[in-house]
């Protein structure tokens, strides 16, 4: 497998977004309707109280040929949360995927702690208008920091397969100052759990599925999986736990794994590799994957430079 | 009865320096072990940081005071975790011949001062020290508990086990304070690891709809439970008007409750250590007299004292 030739097919700079916001379309996730596809993508507003960053949920619908924009969303597709609520600071990133005549969104909701800057845990909202606005099935999350997963719960992704909601999501498992004068680092892995619902939730607790390939201080995120030929393929992006923001060596790559049973996984980040491009907008970073199929062709969107500042770009799978 | 212990009478102990909340008992032969969370003075920044200790007590002689735990039972966690600034309520029961705690965990938060959930731990020494069952909790937030799942009390009836907590309602912003609405909920485990809540207010708010309820400590007798719980009003709280009391209910069958707060039995006191509020009641047995430890004025800042009850719970 090898991926064609990656372009950039959106950039949130050049379009008028919902809730102030201007820069970032961060983790895009596709809904494929009938006669165009549906992106979904986290932005970002500056908080009035303290200048920090708000993520907000909007939208591109662009044409199946996945290059030319229709609309991108106009109004607010889910508010953030309530004063104490996991998701009052943002909602980044959404996964969403259609069930039943309704679309269920899983959020990553993030909120403010004062020793470390965030924590995270997974939301379940639902859209009855096909996903132009989504509503909570509560203020809280329905999957959160458990026994042995004391922090971080965030990044689900869910696929119905054979009537059983599976679920790939990262977990924390540590904070750590890597100098003594350093902000704490996080990192995070992969896990998995299940359900008959999709609301009540079995973790396979602080089990890491996918192998490190930078040793424990690697970071694994942003699981999005797909069958192909009847084995399951996983993409994820990961990196090393500090010095991953301004050093590009350190920073976000785009790994992969596959599976025949969906309980081992083995990872071969090589086949397929994306790999940016020299001097381009994704040259030193690429991270956030979402694969999906659209009129039988498998795509993966990405974002690239500066976790997806200016935007996010796609590779078709050539097979 | 009084006041039975003053934690600013305690030396040489420099994370006990004030306040002796939510009392917690564990009955041994000859004495009684009473559970209770402290403080070390507050920081910079005045807040605080909670650990939880035990005091013994004789027990022919509740006065008299026998030990004070030299260290706390439980560390604070780690960095990140949710209970890296306090391990606060704790509720013991004994599981063979061990000791296990439930213990409310508390992290800080930005836009509001704090968020709490519900951990495990397990002593091998008679309740002397605990280990935790894991670096994170047991109970957590889900989409009907957003935030602040705290107060646990564990007991164990017919071989399951319940835990009686509390979970966040709002956050209610008060003169630009964000100040915490709490409702009493219970969970159901077989082991007492794996929880399953039943997601609904066990007990009816009868002073104002915000009405936070708290500690609810769960006593069989005479063929019935007997909810004592502690209520208080959202706002201005920290006074005598609207601060703390003392209410009751009752049940059959551990789910369905009725309130009635005229037969809790107390009230604050014309005056003294609890004339401006009672809070955080304890209900247990011993030589066949029926106490209950309680908090008096500032949530217990200057210890806890106890009653004993006149006839019978009916």
């Amino acid at each position: 497998m090898k991926w064609s030739k990656t372009v950039k097919i959106f950039d949130p700079t050049q379009h008028s977004l919902p809730n102030e916001c201007s820069q970032f379309a961060q983790s895009p996730q596709a809904l494929v309707f009938d006669d165009f596809v549906r992106i979904y993508f986290s932005t970002r507003s500056i908080d009035k109280n303290n200048g920090k960053f708000l993520s907000h949920i909007a939208f591109v619908d662009m044409k199946k040929d996945l290059r030319e924009i229709i609309r991108v969303s106009d109004n607010t597709v889910i508010p953030l949360g309530n004063l104490g609520c996991f998701d009052e600071h943002g909602i980044f990133p959404m996964n969403v995927m259609q069930h039943n005549n309704e679309i269920y969104a899983y959020t990553c909701g993030w909120n403010r702690r004062s020793s470390v800057s965030v924590d995270t845990a997974i939301g379940l909202a639902i859209s009855r208008d096909d996903g132009l606005t989504f509503q909570r099935t509560g203020e809280g999350p329905v999957l959160a920091a458990s026994l042995h997963e004391p922090c971080l719960v965030g990044d689900a992704f869910v696929k119905v397969i054979n009537g059983i909601f599976h679920m790939w999501y990262m977990f924390g498992t540590q904070w750590k100052r890597y100098s003594p004068e350093a902000e704490p680092d996080r990192t995070y892995k992969i896990g998995h759990a299940t359900s008959n619902d999709g609301i009540n939730w079995n973790k396979e607790e602080a089990c890491q599925i996918i192998p490190d390939k930078l040793g424990i201080d690697e970071s694994q995120a942003l699981p999005t999986v797909i069958e192909i030929d009847g084995r399951y393929h996983m993409f994820f992006c990961y990196r090393h736990s500090f010095n991953f923001r301004k050093n590009s060596d350190y920073g976000y790559r785009i790994g992969h794994a596959f599976s025949d049973d969906l309980t081992t996984w083995t990872r071969d980040d090589e086949n397929p590799l994306l790999a940016g491009t020299a001097n381009d907008w994704d040259s030193d970073m690429q991270c956030y994957p979402h694969v999906f199929e659209c009129d039988e062709k498998v795509y993966l969107l990405y974002n690239g430079n500066e976790f997806g500042k200016y935007g996010f770009g796609i590779a078709e799978l050539e097979t | 009865m009084g006041k039975i212990f003053t934690p600013q009478d305690v030396e040489n102990r420099k994370w006990l320096k004030e306040f002796a909340q939510a009392p917690a008992t564990l009955i041994f032969e000859d004495f009684v072990r009473i559970y209770f969370s402290c403080r070390p003075p507050a920081d910079n920044d005045g807040k605080y940081v909670s650990y939880s200790a035990y005091v013994d007590l004789d027990r022919s002689n509740l006065f008299k005071i026998r030990d004070v735990s030299e260290q706390p039972i439980l560390s604070l966690g780690g960095l990140g975790e949710f209970d890296e600034f306090g391990t606060y309520p704790v509720s013991v029961i004994r599981n063979q011949e061990e000791v296990r705690a439930y213990y409310a965990g508390w992290t800080r938060c930005e836009s509001v001062p704090f968020n709490v959930a519900i951990g495990m731990a397990t002593s091998q020494d008679q309740g002397k020290t605990f280990t935790k069952l894991g670096n994170g909790p047991v109970i957590t937030y889900s989409p009907d508990e957003p935030f602040v799942i705290s107060g646990p009390k564990i007991r164990r009836f017919n071989e399951t086990w319940y835990l009686w907590y509390i979970a966040g309602r709002k956050w209610k912003k008060v003169d630009g304070r964000a100040e915490p609405v709490y409702k009493i909920r219970m969970a159901t485990s077989s082991n007492g690891i794996n929880w399953k809540k039943i997601n609904e207010d066990l007990i009816p708010s009868r002073i104002e709809e915000d009405e936070a309820q708290a500690s609810p400590d769960v006593f069989y007798s005479n063929g019935k439970y007997h909810m004592f719980f502690c209520y208080r009003y959202s706002s201005h709280f920290r006074g005598k008007e609207n601060g703390y009391r003392i209410g009751y209910a009752s049940s059959t069958n551990l789910i369905d409750w009725h309130r009635d707060d005229s037969k809790a039995g107390i009230d604050v006191a014309d005056e003294g250590w609890d004339s401006e509020m009672i809070s955080y009641p304890h209900v247990f047995e011993i030589d066949g007299k029926i106490y209950m430890a309680y908090l008096g004025d500032q949530v217990g800042r200057y210890g806890f004292g106890l009653a004993r009850l006149d006839g019978q719970l009916g």
